[in-house]
């Protein structure tokens, strides 16, 4: 199907990529279909995730293990339960991120993460029973520790 | 709003398959005990809020190109 998105004008999207979220996401809850963009690079820890019934509605996403090496959690039951989760192979995990103007204010949901079952198509953004993470964690000093490739057109290093 | 009275040990089943108990109750502090289907999802309402207003301001993001924009950060 032919889909408006916020950032890449109107493509067509495959409509078995679509993922459910039953109750949609805190503060957009009645927006339920959602489809995971790349933007052509796979090695960057950075999607899109673009609402499908409104071309409007578009969050930055970062696959959070890619940026926070020792990020670890448990698939709280709520989610194992509606998501019909059998295997970890199949979970995808996202951390909506936060643009500011300051670009280097660029921040990550470390607290809130998107869990999808790519076996289903299933999704919601569950809440960690935690302090250890936060909703506001800072992206850019991570990228520099880790060297993360984010497809930034840096030169390639030697081995 | 419906308000109960409830003391410790106390009990409320909302729809049949929710049950909160009063387990504890310590001056300003009230510790409650929810059992509910694990499909059910309970949060502490100021975490809630949170989430939803970190996803809003997520929301507002312009046309950015990340790729680019990080360039100069990452060099």
């Amino acid at each position: 199907m032919l889909l408006k998105t916020k950032h890449f004008g109107e493509i067509n999207i495959d409509e078995s990529k679509i993922i459910e979220f039953k109750d949609g996401i805190p503060g957009f809850e009645n927006l339920k279909r959602y489809v995971v963009l790349y933007d052509g690079d796979k090695n960057s820890p950075f999607r899109w995730l673009q609402n499908v019934d409104d071309g409007e509605l578009a969050f930055a996403v970062v696959n959070p293990f890619m940026v926070v090496k020792d990020y670890d959690f448990e698939i709280p039951d709520e989610a194992v339960e509606s998501l019909g989760i059998e295997s970890i192979l199949d979970v995808m995990v996202l951390s909506i991120v936060v643009v500011p103007e300051d670009i280097s204010k660029m921040t990550m949901n470390l607290k809130a993460p998107v869990i999808i079952n790519t076996k289903n198509n299933k999704g919601m953004q569950v809440v960690l029973d935690t302090d250890r993470y936060s909703v506001r964690h800072y992206i850019i000093e991570e990228l520099r520790r880790q060297e993360v490739n984010v497809g930034a057109g840096s030169d390639e290093k030697e081995k | 709003m419906l308000v109960l009275t409830r003391k410790k040990n106390e009990s409320i089943i909302i729809n049949d398959n929710i049950e909160i108990t009063v387990v504890d109750v310590q001056g300003e502090q009230v510790r409650i005990g929810i059992n509910a289907p694990k499909s059910i999802s309970i949060y502490r309402k100021e975490i809630y809020l949170e989430i939803q207003a970190e996803n809003k301001k997520a929301a507002e993001i312009k046309n950015v190109d990340l790729k680019e924009d990080l360039k100069d950060f990452l060099k």
